[in-house]
């Protein structure tokens, strides 16, 4: 539909507008002497982004591969933008989560940061999407750590802004482990460098069969793993995930939990699938993470008193299904990495939504603060209840879509009962903690009636968007067959190259 | 004010060659070593030269925070827009062929425009750094230096 109305011109220019106009736009912002300029500035630069990720994905799917040539340097030499299925999808899910948290989130921007500080605030924000868009986008290694640190740094700052003092202190150690996290990446992109001579994902693909240097390859794989593992949250190496989710503005925590460690998931895909090409190497090493990472995150998740941190280790345990998935390895099972990607980014960001909007109310993100609150917030309480199914994998939700399309992969591929045991067990840990946090809103009663009596409904904006993609979990889960159609061209395009 | 005299003779002194000095290796970048990086820390060191041996905040005076931000902000401002403007001029993004009528002119104008971008934006950057650091720490009283 968009690709009909462009010029031709303009067509070729759009993989990078899809990341210049974000980074064009941040510096902007800080020009900006109020904060509602800067959201009405940065909501329309989100637009933009989005429309284009749109546009990109209709490109590809019509046509293939798009290269892009930096500053009209041929790749391998220059730097080269790479579209194909498998980013395409990332692309259009960053740049709509990030224009839906925005839409959403004016008033609990309002109130949780300074007015001064506001115009600073959508800088980093907008810097956060570039650098995420970046990392999609790009088709050359270190360019891709370039927009790592972008994104991260973005974030750390985003993290700091948090109404708690613990936000520093969650900023910080966030800031450490990414920074060692980045370092690590570099270091293995450098090796990778010094055995081949090339940065350029494709010609790194072609050329390190034929290098003598497998040790050093071997270093740099390594290196690379632990690097992308410590961004994603991946299990041993998620230690930073939970505080900043719990004291990150809300805003934040809501685009970070559906975008951030989707885009670094991604990355670590293309390097072991495009790059290594060692799948079963993959499976060896992330397997037991993945399974380790969906039992222990949601133990942890059933042992705790506060929504958003319930939600953060949900999160971890939902990287750990991605992270199955991939290690599984075969064209199915990737795509079913992919649908679990992007419904993952449906439910918890619809989740992270709702619960902005009663945190805002309640002024606590405590469980035990929410008591009996789907009286007066029916609302949002009912977008809470369509996320947790969609989240548990029940049926007529877009989770569902996902986890059959897993369970169905389990089989085909390894055809082990125990594998799809270990998947339906824990959905029902997340059936559990689901049910902890909806009895508490649903049923219980509040410690004292006038606490909560009279508390009112989230405002009208927060509502409808949080309504929004609680529709879309719905819908997609009715109509399943256009998100598994865009995960199985994502999967083709990393396995087979087209 | 007899503490440090030597020093701040000294800075006073250095302070507008070290200037000077930051606008030659800027433009230097075109012909040698040199460009916008190196020569936005050595600008800003003579802020922080002087923010050491006299108050910090003096200098506020004339380059308050605001424009700081403002000369942060157009840096990158600067440096994407030339990358943008060579995309409306019909080449790819930060293809400096297509700035002028001969591509060798069109390269040289870009990477002057480019580096500038840095060197605005690396200068302003370093001064609120170390502004934000040196705000934290109490004004020394004169009987303590």
């Amino acid at each position: 539909m968009f690709v009909a109305i462009l010029p031709a011109a303009l067509l070729t220019q759009l993989p990078i507008l899809q990341v210049a106009i974000p980074l064009l736009a941040a510096p902007v912002c800080v020009l900006f002497r109020r904060g509602r300029w800067a959201h009405d500035f940065s909501l329309l630069v989100t637009a933009i982004a989005s429309i284009i990720s749109v546009a990109l994905l209709q490109f590809v799917f019509n046509g293939g591969v798009i290269s892009y040539a930096l500053g009209g340097f041929a790749p391998p030499w220059g730097i080269e933008y790479r579209i194909d299925s498998a980013n395409a999808v990332i692309l259009l899910l960053v740049s709509v989560s990030g224009f839906l948290a925005l839409l959403q989130s004016r008033a609990s921007i309002e109130t949780e940061i300074p007015e001064q500080k506001h115009p600073l605030f959508y800088t980093a924000f907008l810097l956060c999407l570039t650098g995420l868009l970046g990392v999609a986008a790009t088709g050359d290694a270190f360019n891709a750590f370039v927009f790592l640190e972008i994104s991260s740094l973005a974030t750390y700052a985003l993290v700091a802004m948090g109404k708690s003092p613990r936000a520093l202190t969650a900023a910080f150690r966030y800031l450490i482990l990414g920074t060692i996290g980045a370092s690590t990446f570099v270091i293995g992109v450098g090796l990778l460098y010094m055995a081949t001579g090339t940065l350029n994902m494709s010609d790194l693909a072609t050329r390190i069969p034929a290098s003598p240097h497998h040790a050093v390859i071997q270093a740099a794989f390594a290196l690379i793993i632990v690097g992308l593992g410590l961004k994603a949250a991946i299990f041993p190496l998620h230690l930073w995930l939970p505080n900043v989710y719990t004291f990150a503005p809300a805003v934040v925590t809501t685009f970070l939990a559906a975008t951030a460690t989707k885009v670094a998931l991604y990355l670590l895909a293309r390097f072991v699938f495009v790059i290594f090409e060692d799948a079963s190497f993959a499976g060896t090493l992330l397997m037991p993470l993945a399974l380790l990472a969906m039992f222990l995150a949601s133990l942890a998740a059933l042992q705790q008193g506060n929504v958003k941190r319930i939600l953060a280790y949900s999160s971890i345990a939902q990287i750990g299904y991605m992270l199955f998935a991939l290690a599984l390895a075969s064209t199915q099972a990737v795509a079913a990495a992919w649908l679990l990607i992007l419904t993952h980014a449906l439910a918890k960001g619809g989740l992270f939504m709702a619960v902005a909007g009663i945190a805002l109310q309640t002024g606590s993100s405590n469980l035990d603060d929410w008591k009996g609150i789907a009286k007066q917030m029916p609302w949002s309480a009912a977008v809470m209840v369509v996320c947790f199914l969609s989240l548990v994998g029940v049926p007529l939700t877009a989770g569902f879509v996902a986890k059959w399309s897993l369970l169905s992969a389990i089989f085909s591929t390894s055809e082990s009962i125990i594998l799809a045991a270990v998947v339906a067990g824990v959905s029902l840990l997340t059936l559990l903690y689901a049910g902890k946090v909806l009895e508490t809103v649903y049923l219980g009663t509040p410690d004292e009636q006038n606490a909560t009596a009279n508390l009112r409904e989230a405002p009208l904006a927060m509502l409808l968007v949080a309504l929004l993609v609680a529709a879309m979990n719905i819908y997609f889960g009715f109509n399943g067959t256009m998100l598994s159609d865009l995960s199985k061209r994502a999967a083709l395009a990393l396995l087979s190259g087209f | 004010m007899q503490h440090h005299l030597v020093l701040r003779v000294i800075a006073k002194l250095l302070f507008a060659p070290i200037l000077l000095f930051a606008f030659y290796v800027q433009f230097h970048g075109d012909f040698g070593p040199g460009g916008g990086f190196q020569a936005g820390l050595i600008f800003a060191s003579a802020f922080v030269l002087h923010g050491l041996l006299f108050d910090v905040s003096s200098a506020r005076q004339f380059l308050p925070d605001r424009l700081l931000q403002v000369g942060a902000a157009v840096g990158v401002l600067l440096y994407a827009g030339t990358g943008l403007a060579s995309v409306l001029l019909g080449g790819n993004f930060l293809d400096y062929d297509h700035l002028a009528e001969a591509p060798t002119s069109g390269q040289h104008l870009g990477i002057i425009l480019v580096e500038a971008g840095v060197g605005i934006t690396v200068a302003c950057v370093v001064v609120m750094v170390f502004r934000a650091f040196a705000d934290h720490l109490p004004c020394l009283r004169e009987q303590d230096w």
